[in-house]
């Protein structure tokens, strides 16, 4: 399988290929237009700011190609919120592929929401062997409401969207590379769509 | 619901982890690698690791440990100790750490901060704050692995940094820190509520009850021990059964 990383310098790219690695996967780190094109399966990961992260991706045209994008897609934290249309995070215009914004946690609770927590109404093959509750680690300021794209829900304090899918855009916004054994089996749920 | 963390801390130096580590099961304790894979899979939440090296020929080996680690754990993980500049987070942060912590750094330089903030973000930026309580000062912020007194009130501190950027604060009380009668809880309660940020608890950790009463009375987000952890004096299973019998969120 041709697995092909999105690398635009915005993105916890290291640890994804190393999670990749621990289940015998290889994968190239590309921001190849063609090479990203013709992958069988594309990961689009992404930490930091929205605005400079969109910047990144005009730089190297990949707001055109993304979008385009038939075979199974999986967007990780950032790389989940900028699939979506705009983010309040530096009022930021992001990719349009999944029609839903992008807000700032308003609470009194510590944001950035960092740590463990739970994932919650799983429906989607991506959680396949994932029990109900399973803890999944987070760090991030800003978030998806629930939606009708929305394949499992975490609560801080209310809850939000934790996964999203929409056609062959599959999205988390916690980090599976980063959540131990139940990330792992994600991540491969995916490989395997 | 967001779980209260249970993290341990690795002193390493020259690639070694520093602090004697008794352990039975694991081949070469010394070695951050495997020491780091046993704690994730005694269910730590995080790990901090602090180079206590000085040089910069020794810093280089210390990137290239935390690639190694990247590479075989499946938690996050923080790494500190001698970060002076933008380039220092870059090479680190591409190794494959989640977040950096910086220290005395901070305290010359609080541009850093923001600097460190506009590039990465601030989710990746951790502050320590070296703390000491005197009556004559109150609690005040130390530079320099606590050898040098600032000018520096610690909650103003802690305040400024999260303005500039500061995504966590790692508080550390040096009136705490090895004595094991339990973590500084009005300093770390006055900073939690103080700021937006996580906080994590550092120093005097002895036993469960400590940990209970960082998360119930202090508000911490999470809670740091070195050598408890490391002598097996606490393991963190049973540890997490405490807590969640205690009523706290926890992980396990």
């Amino acid at each position: 399988m041709d697995l092909v990383i999105v690398d635009y310098k915005a993105g916890n790219v290291q640890s994804v290929l190393f999670a990749l690695e621990r289940l015998g996967v290889q994968a190239t780190l590309s921001c190849d237009f063609e090479t990203i094109k013709a992958a069988d399966k594309v990961i689009f990961p992404g930490v930091g700011e929205a605005s400079s992260a969109m910047a990144q991706l005009r730089a190297r045209n990949l707001d055109k190609l993304l979008p385009t994008l038939e075979q199974p897609f999986f967007g990780v934290c950032l790389g989940m919120q900028l699939l979506c249309e705009h983010s309040e995070e530096g009022d930021t215009d992001l990719l349009s592929i999944i029609p839903l914004p992008v807000k700032r946690f308003e609470t009194d609770l510590k944001v950035p929401h960092m740590g463990w927590n739970q994932l919650e109404k799983l429906q989607s093959p991506l959680f396949a062997g994932i029990a109900e509750g399973e803890h999944a680690y987070y760090v991030h300021s800003y978030y998806v409401p629930l939606s009708d794209y929305t394949i499992a829900q975490t609560s801080y304090p209310d809850p939000f969207s934790a996964a999203l899918q929409y056609k062959n855009f599959y999205a988390a916004q916690f980090h599976p590379e980063k959540s131990g054994p139940a990330g792992s089996q994600i991540l491969k749920n995916f490989l395997t769509l | 619901m967001l779980t209260k963390r249970i993290i341990p801390c690795l002193d390493i130096k020259n690639g070694r982890t520093v602090k004697g580590v008794r352990f039975e099961n694991i081949r070469d304790a010394g070695d951050p690698v495997e020491l780091a894979k046993w704690y994730a899979e005694q269910g730590a939440d995080e790990l901090v690791f602090l180079d206590i090296t000085a040089t910069n020929e020794e810093r280089k080996t210390f990137a290239e440990l935390v690639r190694d680690i990247a590479r075989h754990i499946d938690i996050p993980f923080t790494v500190g100790g001698g970060i002076s500049a933008v380039a220092d987070v870059e090479v680190l942060l591409m190794a494959g750490a989640d977040k950096v912590s910086i220290n005395s750094a901070a305290i010359r330089n609080p541009q850093l901060v923001e600097d460190l903030a506009k590039r990465f973000g601030s989710q990746c930026v951790t502050v320590a704050i070296d703390t000491k309580y005197t009556e004559a000062t109150g609690w005040k912020v130390y530079a320099r692995a606590g050898t040098v007194e600032t000018e520096h009130a610690t909650v103003d501190w802690a305040k400024k940094v999260v303005e500039l950027g500061a995504g966590e604060i790692l508080l550390t009380s040096m009136n705490n820190d090895g004595t094991k009668a339990g973590f500084a809880l009005d300093i770390t309660k006055a900073v939690s509520e103080a700021v937006s940020v996580p906080v994590i608890a550092s120093g005097g950790a002895g036993t469960m009850q400590h940990f209970a009463e960082a998360f119930e009375s202090a508000h911490a987000d999470a809670a740091l021990a070195a050598s408890l952890f490391h002598f097996r004096e606490l393991d963190i299973p049973d540890l997490k059964r405490f807590l969640k019998a205690e009523g706290i969120a926890v992980r396990c």
